[in-house]
């Protein structure tokens, strides 16, 4: 299924300040697919998309979109091609839905030309795809915590991209609406082929959703490949430092890792 | 009724989504302003009724009226407007960019490097009879100086690989306290006329305003204005996040520049002619959001309106309600606007 790779990182070294996070990585992302970065806390998944994103300048190496170094292009051509939700985005007050969605389009605005046909297209498309039609003249802080991740989606959608990039697009979210960002994820990329690259912290639906996953560890790629080739208890195991089962999904056939950990066991003085 | 309506020309060459009841509620502020503006025109020692009042604009009136209106009411009040409406688009603006609410020009300290000039003025050119040595036209120029030196300090202070919103509002409320004693210091050194002259400058009034400063305030702010109109969709963008900004494609650091001097040279004009008018800023950014929602496109006019309001408003009361004295309009800016404030908070507060 791949046709070639959408994003891919060269000799990358990302730091903050003195500290290196990632150090001389060389990653491909393939294109039309679910890529999953996974990885322990302060591992640098989340600072890696960040640097793909252009949102952090690496401290050396580069990052190609589509071939083509991004440190090379106008921020506004990578805004066509490349879109990114960060971490718990936040909406000022008042903020309608419609309004949010709308500025996905800025990187195709003029100051004179701020709504074209176009524009009034990819953003209707973007309420329908995130099922937000309904609510686009409501304010944002008064939406659920799903229904506001879903407007936010939206205006990454409007932005027509052919890659997406989130970062923790679920965190704060209760099971429910986790299960029905994904899904709205996997759909997109299943009708649109967009390539998706995302930051999950739940290894199981990070299993369950893609196609890709990339686990992080010690500033470089531990492993990278499809979930059934690469989660085992031995990676989880290193990547993580937790001991785990790694047993089959029973609704998808994905990996399912279930912890070991003391539990209820802490009562009777043992653990397994 | 529809909500929005699409406005296109010359095949989406010009093209905006016109939010309806934006429009209306613009439309309504406009027809405001200017009835205050006819109002307080008419209104002083000698009354003259708003259809006179009309007259005179366009041409027309008595003599006398036209000696009343012409000389001595129309530049102060004209002043008074830019003076609002610089002060609230400037607010709206740094609520922006600094995305907190609480933003405003008295906050991040340039209406407080403006008093300082001005009180520096005041002693540094003044001789032992508290006469000055200088024109006192000079005194804009002052306060103007000590705005723009004072926001380009926060900026450099701030600046740390571009500037970040907390830095520049953290940098700009401990610089504003420290104008503030400087200030205080000065004027308890100072004799104590200097330091009553200083007060009313710091309190904020359009006393003594004439057609020479109309001539440099009207330009200076229109132009001003306008280019923040232009700007606001960058505002919007920024009010996000820069994570979003930079994601769709904004050069933040370059549009926070502009935007931060675009507002600097608001306030600067309106501190040298209005003096620390206190408030407006801060207030008629969130009334103007209660009334047309949060898009700047919409919020800056309405924001810019709602100002130019509020300080006719307050000089005129200022200069009528105990006349013959006359209090600074910055007394009743902060006592017009805060109920109604409280009040569309309070209508809004489900919302």
């Amino acid at each position: 299924m791949t046709a070639g790779q959408a994003i891919a990182t060269k000799d990358l070294t990302l730091s903050y300040g003195d500290t290196i996070i990632i150090n001389e990585l060389d990653l491909e992302i393939p294109k039309g697919e679910i890529t999953v970065f996974i990885g322990g806390n302060g591992c640098g998944k989340s600072t890696l998309l960040r640097s793909i994103a252009r949102l952090l300048k690496p401290k050396s190496g580069a990052v190609l979109l589509e071939g083509e170094a991004v440190a090379k292009l106008s921020t506004k051509d990578v805004a066509r091609k490349m879109a990114i939700l960060p971490q718990s985005p936040s909406a000022p007050e008042g903020l309608t839905v419609l309004q949010l969605v709308k500025q996905g389009r800025y990187p195709y605005q003029t100051w004179l030309k701020q709504w074209s046909t176009e524009d009034e297209l990819k953003v209707r498309n973007a309420l329908k795809a995130t099922g937000m039609e309904e609510l686009k003249d409501r304010t944002v802080d008064s939406l659920s915590g799903g229904q506001r991740q879903r407007a936010w989606i939206a205006m990454t959608l409007a932005q027509d991209t052919d890659t997406i990039l989130l970062d923790e697009p679920t965190t704060y979210l209760d099971m429910t609406h986790q299960i029905e960002i994904l899904d709205l994820l996997f759909e997109l990329n299943e009708k649109e082929k967009r390539t998706i690259v995302m930051v999950l912290h739940d290894l199981n639906l990070a299993c369950r959703y893609a196609h890709n996953i990339v686990a992080i560890k010690d500033q470089k790629v531990f492993a990278q490949g499809k979930p059934e080739h690469v989660i085992n208890c031995g990676l989880v195991k290193n990547v993580f430092g937790m001991e785990c089962e790694v047993t089959i999904d029973p609704l998808f056939g994905t990996p399912l890792c279930i912890p070991y950990g003391k539990g209820r066991c802490i009562l009777k003085g043992q653990g397994l | 009724m529809k909500k929005y309506y699409n406005l296109r020309l010359f095949g989406d060459k010009i093209s905006f989504l016109v939010n309806r009841k934006a429009l209306i509620t613009f439309l309504l502020l406009a027809a405001a302003s200017a009835g205050v503006f006819v109002i307080s025109t008419g209104t002083g020692e000698m009354k003259i009724s708003p259809l006179k009042v009309v007259q005179v604009f366009f041409g027309g009136g008595s003599d006398m009226d036209r000696l009343i209106i012409q000389s001595f009411r129309l530049p102060r009040i004209i002043v008074a407007l830019m003076v609002g409406m610089a002060l609230a688009a400037a607010g709206g603006i740094l609520q922006g960019i600094i995305r907190n609410p609480l933003a405003s020009p008295d906050i991040i300290g340039i209406t407080g490097g403006a008093s300082v000039a001005v009180v520096g003025f005041l002693a540094f050119f003044s001789d032992k009879n508290n006469a000055l040595t200088v024109s006192i036209n000079w005194m804009p120029l002052a306060a103007f100086a000590g705005a723009a030196i004072l926001a380009f300090l926060v900026y450099f202070l701030a600046y740390k690989d571009g500037v970040s919103p907390i830095r520049l509002v953290l940098i700009g409320i401990g610089l504003a306290s420290l104008m503030k004693a400087l200030t205080t210091l000065m004027m308890v050194f100072g004799p104590i006329y200097q330091a009553s002259q200083a007060n009313i400058w710091i309190t904020g009034t359009v006393y003594g305003s004439n057609w020479d400063k109309v001539a440099m305030l009207v330009p200076w702010t229109l132009m001003f204005l306008v280019m923040a109109f232009i700007l606001a969709r960058n505002v919007n963008i920024q009010e996000l996040g820069d994570d979003i900004a930079m994601g769709v494609g904004s050069t933040v650091q370059k549009y926070r520049f502009l935007l931060l001097m675009v507002s600097t040279a608001l306030i600067g004009g309106a501190v040298a002619f209005g003096g620390g008018i206190g408030f407006v800023g801060l207030m008629a950014p969130h009334m103007a959001r209660r009334m047309v929602g949060s898009a700047f496109g919409a919020l800056l006019p309405a924001s810019a309106l709602i100002g130019g309001i509020l300080v006719m408003a307050a000089d005129l009361i200022g200069r009528t309600l105990f006349s013959p004295l006359e209090i600074p309009a910055g007394v009743f800016t902060a006592s017009i606007g805060a109920p109604y404030f409280i009040y569309l908070l309070f209508k809004t507060r489900n919302a």
